[in-house]
């Protein structure tokens, strides 16, 4: 076949975006084990970690533009390539919130969580598991399962309703328990905003395997 | 195996607007097909060329694109046993009705040719009005406007406005292909056909060529054959893909908007290609 260099640089993008994408699934994994063991040291490494999926982000967007300017590519390519840009962007700032809810961690210092965490880490289950198959969906241009995945993101946003709505009684309750109750906060608003996150993916997927601009699913926050 | 052409027409929601009379003059092809002989090389061409356009006509050597350029103002049938059947309809009119002269279709549909081919013996004034004298102008005041007029629209006024008497040849390349452009503008025709008119230029006479195509859409329908992509990608506002399949004969594969055709393709034959993916 013609163009095999191009073929495999081509191929290379998107496997550095995939890797990104398995880079920030760890990090909010590892976020949250650092949050219910109160890990302070694995804390400490996610938050430095985010500076590689900083670089790996920039790193991409660099090899895109090159391929843009000296390949100048075309239909599906292209729509593939101007798609990386926009993933690589909504998976930097899924590190970013995982590196947040690391730092959250370590502002709890010795003081304990205010309740034990069940809607949070449901969260971030269905979260993690929204990007996956997001990940999936991108290598097999499966457009319905990007459709179906950006509807889970209500059942996140329901969740963060109630994990607000608990954490408000919580504040009412007892003002000594604010700090406490809004460090949560912080950490349910990070999570949802990795579903919204993983819903811009989709709609990048779903415009690179049909050309189609589509907003799935617009979030309640 | 043949495959199905695709025919993705612009519709009503596309960004290219015009003013909807403006259709009833367009250039289009009714089931074209032309042979060299008893080879055919073309089958069943129905392309809109739409006014005050910039259509492309791209495709692998030998898919019929130059053929059907041709066969656009009735210069196929100049070669020695060529031959063409079908409608080519300018203003509804069929160009190879029994009764239509070839020579005024030629007027109205005028043609730039791939080398810039000057009249060698003529000057620049007179290379530009070599078809006003054909046609029978001869008034020499209006000659001249006439030619000031063209040589600015083509940008080359200002370059060689104090050396018209001077050879054509004495031009560089892009200068030459410019001059070209202005002796088809000087018959004052409806469409230019450009076939692949910047091939053996360099690419900053290939950018003002490319300009000055963009200019002149205002004014009239460009029809152009590219095998450079983004050159197509760059000037026009509608393509044409053209393949030969295993017959060897050229069929229009697809044709729609160029910001469609070069994002989003509905035919895989025209992905492949312009993806680099043939072969």
């Amino acid at each position: 076949m013609p163009r095999q260099a191009y073929q495999l640089e081509l191929q290379n993008l998107h496997d550095q975006a995939l890797l990104l994408g398995s880079m920030v699934d760890k990090a909010v994994a590892r976020s949250m084990d650092s949050l219910v063991q109160r890990d302070f040291a694995l804390a400490r490494q996610v938050i430095d970690e985010d500076a590689a999926v900083n670089q790996k982000r920039y790193q991409i967007e660099e090899q895109a533009i090159q391929l843009i300017a000296t390949q100048q590519p075309m239909a599906s390519d292209l729509r593939s390539i101007i798609a990386i840009l926009n993933i690589v962007v909504d998976l930097e700032r899924i590190g970013d919130y995982a590196a947040g809810i690391a730092k959250i961690t370590l502002m709890h210092g010795d003081k304990p969580i205010l309740k034990r965490l069940i809607d949070i880490p449901r969260m971030a289950d269905l979260g993690r598991d929204m990007l996956r198959r997001a990940l999936d969906a991108f290598v097999l241009l499966d457009v319905d399962a990007a459709r179906a995945i950006a509807t889970e993101d209500d059942v996140v946003d329901a969740l963060y309703d109630q994990v607000y709505r608990e954490l408000l009684t919580y504040m009412i309750a007892d003002p000594a328990a604010i700090d406490r109750a809004t460090w949560l906060l912080w950490v349910g608003h990070n999570l949802e905003r990795i579903a919204d996150r993983v819903t811009n993916i989709c709609e990048r997927i779903i415009y690179k395997a049909t050309g189609e601009l589509v907003e799935i699913n617009v979030s309640t926050y | 195996m043949q495959q199905p052409v695709t025919r993705v027409e612009p519709s009503a929601d596309d960004t290219v607007s015009e003013p909807p009379e403006s259709l009833a003059l367009a250039l289009r092809t009714e089931g074209l097909s032309a042979w060299y002989g008893s080879h055919l090389a073309i089958r069943d061409i129905n392309l809109n060329v739409r006014p005050n356009q910039v259509t492309a006509m791209i495709g692998p050597s030998g898919c019929g694109k130059s053929t059907a350029l041709r066969c656009l103002n009735r210069m196929h049938e100049v070669i020695r046993g060529a031959r063409v059947a079908g409608r080519v309809l300018l203003d509804e009119q069929d160009i190879y009705a029994p009764d239509v002269d070839p020579v005024r279709v030629r007027q109205r549909i005028g043609m730039v040719f791939q080398k810039p081919n000057p009249f060698p013996m003529m000057s620049i004034y007179d290379n530009v009005i070599a078809g006003l004298k054909l046609t029978g102008e001869s008034k020499h005041a209006a000659l001249g406007e006439r030619v000031e007029r063209c040589l600015r629209a083509v940008a080359l006024w200002d370059e060689v406005k104090d050396k018209l008497r001077q050879s054509g040849a004495s031009l560089s390349g892009g200068q030459q292909q410019r001059l070209c452009i202005a002796r088809a503008l000087a018959v004052e025709p409806e469409v230019v056909l450009m076939d692949e008119p910047c091939s053996a230029l360099d690419p900053i006479a290939t950018y003002k060529i490319e300009e000055l195509v963009d200019e002149l859409k205002e004014r009239y329908t460009i029809v152009i054959v590219t095998h450079n992509m983004q050159q197509a990608s760059r000037v026009s506002d509608y393509t044409a893909f053209f393949l030969a399949g295993d017959d060897r004969v050229g069929e229009l594969v697809e044709y729609g908007p160029t910001q469609r055709l070069f994002t989003n393709p509905q035919d895989k034959r025209t992905e492949d290609y312009i993806t680099g993916r043939f072969g």
